[in-house]
Formats: structure tokens, sequence, C-alpha cells
């Protein structure tokens, strides 16, 4: 004899704890096993694209720390990278080393925060997420003492960076640099054999090699199923060929996978951190010469970079005068939400939230 | 040894009629209960807050009153003057006696808790039988509240509340009847006094398969899916507000009161301990539980409710079998002067079993070779 | 043969956790204690210096919202008089692009973060808000010549050798909090 059961729709909606924003999924559930879901985004759009070509393109640059606004420095990064290739603006050597010291702490903060909050949809009611929070605190400090703000830095501008950097932040970081492995280590003695952890999310929400390289999934995400890739590598931009860091990859593209990966990366980046350093020039200029009201010539351009949650690429169509005639955002979560159906079918409800969790999306930047 | 109580009726009897000598210490032993439990539940709020708070590297709530004890006072004020919002479609009646039916039988297990030397208030033949009973009434109510209140989220947490409580009577139960047979009465002033060495050292299997079944009855960490904020958003209780949510809040910390009162006297050896006088050492004994209950609240995340139910059929469940085995051969062979023996037979006993049990541990779901 | 997944893992993380009890907390008790922000903060209210602007409005332009509005008549010779210098700080973002394109550095970002206020109406400022007096400080922000005046930053980073949480603070501000109507 067999039970009669009837899918319901379940309405996880835009406000949630751990919808990471306000993010809604109607989920079609039987019993607790989730049969379909679909993501309905655009709560949050706030028409950055259609602003930007009403406006400079310094102008612009306040606008794109509001995209993934937990690593906003890397953002700004990209857009003025693509804006160098359009107009073909070399940036001075300090500067570029400036820019790799910023970005590689950004991504150890957005990493952070991260795994900080798949624990907690794991349930582990923030004892984690503090914990990595006064690291965080730290890195904001820090920000705070180059840039005036601790969140939306607005730091990089179109040929460099806006200021030299204080004399007391080059010590902070190298105070910072040494003592994060320790801490990292504390995170791992905490989390990583932890044996809940290890039953709720190993073989949890698998996304197969070939899917993710179908659907053009990047970042940690892609890494996590086995695809070496990475554009600090494989395409350096800016002055990342001079570095000699790892790219950890996982085995299986499980939710433990993307934690470990991320884990690792972490620790990657103190290295490269280290190295920048060691290596920085005492003195130069931090911005090449540009107008304020600036021309480039006409054309377009795509600059791309490895952002902490994948492959964050800017779009430039210029017509020659001072405000672009098209700006196209490419952000890596979008597309790496695009394989939610498929990791989650067949799971059950708490499983989709923290899949949902691992792929660790910002909603800032699905909606620009 | 008869109980403060039986004393108290005893004397009065000597110049009051019968029915008076009777009934007013009855009722003043439940208003002194009642009293004990709301004390010390306030008082569990605050340490909990402010433990939870140095677990997470910042200070708890200090801001009411000096360090914060009046913060519990102030949560209660708050909740109180919030609007009742009953659901308009939600099936009123059982809306309404929900939280009773949950909140009533958790102040009526510590009519057999015996707080002092002699000081309960009721000395039940049948005592830790009445704790099992009248324990099982509170899941009724939580699945009333849970279907009662139509909402999607709710009933999610009704199912699993079902299958998670009915799931963890049968270890907590199992090996309560471990200490029975050591101690060899079901009346808890007896098993109290049968500890001359506690029965934690005594039966270490026995004590962690209680402690975690009483962690899943109570709906605490690791085992809170019941009411998981990330997930179900507040569980059973979403549609609650105002004083009925107060009864589910305040019945949270009475029942983790109420198994510390019992963990305290099967496993701890109650009220007994050198120098200082007797319920100094059952308050030390209850906080020193719950401070255990909070770690583990903050340090681990929660199980999913498949993985919850596999770990108690497939993993506590047998060990508590095997441990009333093992114990029951040992009570046949061992003389009573030499209870020591069993102290070091079960903890090896204990050792072999859970790294044995590990193996059972599947990741993955099963599906996955991982 | 080899034994996991035990208890090994979460007695190890309860054994951090137990330690984290002995640490100092890092929690401010705000407004009783205040950290010392940094000396380039990107503060509320900005700072109008009447004598060096000259109204040429790079700032108005600059501006990705169009926050700033100004009026100038002009004086007899070439030189731009200011009737009115309104800065609307309910939407400003506090980019500081105004301050970064002055020609005449007439313009620097505020100091403070505590100005809320009862009525939109109250957040947008006249020019005499804005212009700098004793109490209405510039930050350093794009203008390293005020670094000097300024307290250095309390930083989360300078704790005791280890194991200490402790925050140093530096000397607390002595700004007084900001008004409330």
């Amino acid at each position: 004899m067999s039970i009669q059961t009837e899918p319901f729709i379940l309405n996880i909606g835009p406000q949630h704890p751990s919808t990471h924003g306000v993010f809604r999924l109607r989920v079609t559930l039987d019993g607790e096993v989730v049969v379909n879901v679909e993501p309905v985004i655009g709560y949050l759009h706030r028409g950055i694209e259609k602003l930007a070509e009403g406006r400079t393109y310094t102008q612009n640059i306040p606008f794109t720390d509001r995209l993934d606004y937990l690593s906003s420095m890397t953002n700004n990064l990209a857009y003025c990278l693509a804006m160098e290739k359009l107009a073909d603006i070399k940036v001075p050597e300090r500067a570029e080393y400036i820019r790799v010291i910023f970005s590689e702490i950004m991504r150890i903060s957005s990493h952070l925060m991260a795994v900080g909050f798949f624990i907690n949809d794991l349930g582990a009611m923030m004892t984690p997420v503090l914990y990595m929070w006064r690291e965080r605190e730290k890195i904001m400090d820090m920000f705070e003492m180059v840039s005036g703000q601790r969140l939306l830095y607005n730091f990089m501008r179109i040929g460099g960076v806006s200021q030299d950097i204080p004399g007391e932040f080059l010590p902070a970081v190298k105070k910072f640099v040494a003592e994060m492995p320790k801490y990292l280590d504390e995170y791992d003695q905490l989390l990583a054999k932890n044996e809940i952890l290890l039953v709720r999310s190993k073989g949890v929400g698998i996304l197969p090699k070939e899917t993710a390289i179908s659907i053009g999934a990047s970042g940690p995400v892609l890494r996590a199923s086995g695809v070496k890739w990475d554009i600090r590598q494989l395409d350096p931009y800016s002055i990342y060929e001079r570095f000699d860091f790892a790219i950890p990859t996982g085995e299986v593209g499980d939710c433990y996978d993307r934690y470990w990966v991320r884990m690792q990366e972490m620790r990657q980046s103190v290295r490269i951190l280290e190295q920048a350093l060691a290596q920085m020039p005492e003195k130069g200029e931090v911005c090449a010469s540009v107008p304020q009201f600036f021309r480039p010539p006409r054309g377009e351009a795509y600059g791309y970079i490895e952002a902490p949650k994948g492959n964050l690429g800017f779009y430039i169509v210029s017509d020659g005068s001072i405000a672009p005639y098209r700006l196209h955002i490419y952000p890596p979560t979008l597309i790496n939400i695009t394989a939610l159906q498929d990791m989650v079918k067949g799971w059950k409800v708490a499983d989709l939230i923290i899949i949902f969790g691992s792929i660790d999306v910002v909603l800032g930047e699905i909606d620009r | 040894m008869t109980t403060l109580l039986d004393q108290f009726q005893l004397w009065l009897k000597g110049f009051w009629p019968e029915w008076a000598a009777y009934i007013v210490p009855a009722i003043a032993g439940i208003l002194v209960i009642i009293a004990f439990v709301l004390t010390i539940v306030i008082f569990y709020i605050w340490w909990e807050r402010r433990l939870l708070g140095r677990f997470q590297i910042r200070t708890g709530p200090n801001r009411c009153g000096p360090e914060g004890i009046f913060q519990p006072i102030a949560t209660a004020v708050k909740i109180l003057l919030k609007e009742d919002i009953v659901p308009d479609k939600a099936d009123k009646l059982i809306h309404f006696i929900a939280p009773i039916i949950v909140f009533v039988p958790i102040l009526m297990i510590f009519a057999v808790i015996p707080i002092s030397e002699g000081a309960i208030l009721v000395d039940l033949n049948v005592g830790i039988i009445y704790v099992v009973a009248i324990s099982s009434i509170s899941i009724i109510g939580i699945f009333m509240a849970s279907w009662a209140s139509n909402n999607k989220y709710s009933l999610i947490s009704g199912m699993r509340s079902i299958a998670q409580m009915v799931s963890y009577e049968l270890p907590v139960v199992l090996s309560i009847v471990g200490v029975v047979l050591v101690a060899g009465s079901f009346s808890m002033l007896k098993i109290v006094e049968a500890q001359t060495i506690p029965f934690i050292l005594l039966q270490p299997l026995g004590f962690i398969v209680f402690f975690l079944g009483a962690l899943a009855e109570m709906n605490r960490s690791p085992f809170d899916l019941l009411e998981a904020d990330s997930e179900i958003v507040a569980g059973y209780h979403i549609e609650y507000s105002g004083m009925k949510f107060a009864m589910f809040y305040l019945g949270e910390y009475g029942v983790a009161l109420a198994y510390a009162g019992i963990i305290t006297t099967l496993f701890l050896s109650g009220w007994q301990g050198p120098g200082l006088p007797p319920i100094i050492w059952f308050l030390i004994k209850i906080i020193a539980v719950f401070t255990l209950i909070v770690w583990m609240r903050a340090t681990l995340p929660r199980l999913r409710v498949d993985q919850l139910m596999s770990f108690a059929w497939k993993g506590l469940l047998p060990m508590a079998v095997l441990n009333l085995v093992i114990v029951a051969v040992e009570v046949l062979l061992i003389p009573a002067s030499m209870q020591w023996v069993m102290f070091i037979l079960n903890f090896a006993f204990a050792a072999v079993l859970i790294l044995l049990w590990s193996k059972l541990f599947t990741l993955g779901g099963g599906r996955v070779e991982v | 043969m080899k034994f996991e997944r035990y208890g090994i893992g979460i007695a190890r993380g309860m054994a951090l956790t137990f330690r984290h009890l002995f640490r100092s907390p890092i929690t401010v008790q705000y407004p009783e204690q205040k950290l010392v922000t940094s000396r380039r903060i990107r503060g509320n209210e900005l700072v109008w210096f009447p004598e060096k602007c000259t109204g040429c409005a790079t700032c108005a332009k600059s501006c990705p919202q169009g926050n700033i509005v100004i009026v100038t008549h002009g004086d007899e010779g070439s030189k731009f008089i200011v009737d009115k210098f309104e800065l609307d700080s309910g939407r400003c973002m506090f980019c500081g692009l105004c301050v970064e394109s002055c020609p005449y550095d007439a313009l620097a970002m505020g100091l403070n973060y505590e100005c809320a206020k009862y009525r939109r109406g109250d957040l947008v400022l006249s020019k005499e808000k804005l212009t700098v007096a004793a109490d209405h400080q510039p930050s350093a922000y794009y203008r390293p010549q005020f670094e000097g005046k300024l307290p250095k930053q309390s930083l989360l980073l300078w704790n005791k050798a280890d194991g200490g949480q402790k925050l140093r603070f530096l000397p607390l501000s002595t700004r007084k909090r900001g008004s409330g109507a």
C-alpha cells in the first residue's frame, strides 16, 4: 500500500535569513525532497548599466563599487582595466603593486564573509562568523586608513589609484600577513574535520566538471569541480605574472570542496601578499595623468579579472564623448546560479539552503 | 527518608484538622517549586546570552541593569506587551491550546526532582517513569502548534518534530533503565542515595546516550532543526506572538532546566558533595550541565533530518541496548562492594563501542563515494 | 584499521571555542568608548573654505548625482561671489569625487559621522553650515595638509602579543555627539 502524496510549492521569499540578499526561490517540494526550483531575481535592480550612460567615466567608479558590495576594490579594478585597454593608458609601477595588494586583501575579506555565512547557514549560530569577522574588521580598519571608508572604497582610478598610501599602511599589512596563517589554522581546527560539517556537505550538491564548463561557471565554483582555471595565471592582467602561487582545485565539486577551495585560496592570497610587499618599489607615481572629463578614442573593450566570486568583466563601448555609450557588466554569480536547478534536484530543503550558500552570491551583482 | 514536605505535614497535623494539614503544605510546596523554576529559568536566559557572547568574543547584553541581569525581565516584558496575532485561517481552538500543552507538562516534571536533601514535592516510587511519561506530552503540543498555524514552514517543522521526538525517546528510556538497574529503585530519592560513586563514572556510555538524547528532546543544537533559524525561520512557533510565544520561549528553557535536573539526579549524584550545603551543590551541578549544553550550541552546526534519524536508530539505539546488556551482566556478577570495577570495564567498553560505531558514518547520503 | 569520524573533530572544535572564553572581547561600548576614525575619513558634512572658493562649480559638475547646488553672481571685475552653496547630504554617497576635483583646495570632507536629523529637509546643508569653523574641521582625504592636526586611527590589529584581543584605544575622541534636530 503506498501513501498518496502531492507536491506543494514553498516560497523561500525575498525576506529570509539565508538568501544572502533579496532573492526569491519558488521551490516545489515533495515532503522534504526538492523536486523543482525556480529562482526569481530582480529585487535589487538599480539600473546601473543605464545610469552609467549619463555619467562620465570617473563618475561611474562609485557605481561599480556597489555591484558586489563585499569586494568593491576588485570591481573598481575590472572597470579601470577595461578603460585602460580602451584608451591604451600605462599604469605606473607602484600603482600596480598597490592594486595587487588591495585586490588580494579584498579576496581574503570576501572569502571570509562567504565561508562564514556558509557555516551560518549550516546552523552554527554565528560563532564561526564572528571569528572570521574579527579578521575582516582588521581588514576594514586598514582600508579605512587608506581610503576613508570601510565598505565602498571608490579608490581606484583610470590609470592607477587615487592617492598614495599613508606611512602606517605597510607595517599594518605586514603584521596582518604575519598573523593570518595562524588564524586560518584556527578556523581549520574548528571546522575542517568537524563531523557534522562533513556529513552535511560532503557529496551534497555535486556540480560535475562537464556541466560546470558548459554553463560557463567561474571562480571557486569552477575550481571546486576540478577544473584548474584561474585568470591570474592563464591570462595574467596587471602584474600577476611576477608572483608565484598555486591554484587549489577540488575533486568532486560538492559543497565541501567549494568551502575547502576558498580556505586554500586565502592561504594563497597571503603568499601573494608576502611577495608583493617584498617587491614593491619605495617611491613612485600612483596615477597616470588622465583629465577629469576624459574622452577615450572610439571603440570597445572588454576588461576581465579574477574577482573573488569568479570572472568579472566589463564591456565598454565608447563613441568618443565623455560618457560611455554602453556599459555592460558580466556578473560571475548570475552565471553560477544557472546551475542551481541541476545541483539541487533530489536533495532536501536543508541541503537547498547550503548549496545556495556555497555558491556565494551577492545580489548586488546579479541584479545590478 | 521522608521528605521535608512530609515532615511539615506531620507537624501541622498536631494542631490543624486533617484536610488543612494536607492541603496547605501541598500548595506551599507547589508555589515554592514554581518560584524556583521561574527564578532559575530567568537566570538561565541571562547566563546563556552572556556565555554565548563570551564564546563569540563579544560581551553579551550588559546594559539593562548591572551586567545585564535585568535583560531577561526586559525580554519578558517586551514579549508580553506584543500584540497577539492569530492568522485568519488558522484553527483557533488548537492554536490557543497548543502553548499550554507544551508548557504545563514541563512544570509538572519538577514535582519529582530533589533539589536538596529531602526537598522534593512528592517522593513517588515510580519517579523516573513519571518523568518519562509526562515529558512525552509536550510533543503533542508542538505538533498541534505547527499544524494549526496554517503555514507551510511550520508544517515542515511539525513533520520533523514527530519524527525527531519519538525516535529519541527510545535511547533515553533505555539508558535510564541502565541507571535504575544499578540503583535498584525507580524513586528519584533512592537513586540519588545509591550514588556513592556518581553514575557518570560507572556508566559513561549511558551518560553520553542520555545526554545526546536529551539534547534532541530539548530541540537544542545540534538537533535544533525544529526551529532552524536559517532554513524554516522559527519553525513551529512562526505564527505565535505575545504571551503564547512567551510560553514557548519559557518552555524551552524550562525543559532545559528539567533535563539538567534529571541528569544531575541520575548521573551526577544530585545534591551530594563535600563541604557546601546540598542546595548549593545542586545549583552548581545544574549550571555546569547547562554550560555544557550552551557550549555545544555555540560550536556545532545542525544535522539534517534524515541524518538525525539515522543517528538515533542506527547509532544511539544499539548503543543504548548494548549498554543495558553490559550493565545488567555486571550487576549480576559484581558484588556491591566492588563497584569500582564497573568503572574500568565500562570505560573500556564505551571507547571500543564508539570507535566501532564510527565506521557506520556514511557521507554523501550514501549516494556518492567520497 | 583506520578510525575516523568518531567525534574527535567535534571535540577539537569545542576546545577552540572554550579557549575563546579566555580572550577578552573585542566589543566597543559605544557611546562611552569611541574608536578614533582614520585621518582620511570621508565624513558626513563637507567643509567649505569660502576664501579659496572661486565659484567655478567644478565640484558640482563632478558629483555623480548632482548634489551640490551653486548660485553665483558676478562682481565688478572677473571674480564671482557665491550666493548659495548647498549640499544635499541625504542623497550624497560620500564618494569624494567633488573633493578630488576642486582645483583650489576649497572643499574637504568632514570628520563627523553622527549627524542624524529628525527631518529630511534638515539634511540639506546651506553654506553657513558648511563653512569651516572651530567645531567643523576638515579631514585629510585628498588634502594631506590637514593630516598633522588629526589623531592617529585606532586599529584592531595592534593588540597585545596574541591571546589578547584587547583593543588599544588611542585617547577617546573628544568630539561631542551630533546634535539632534
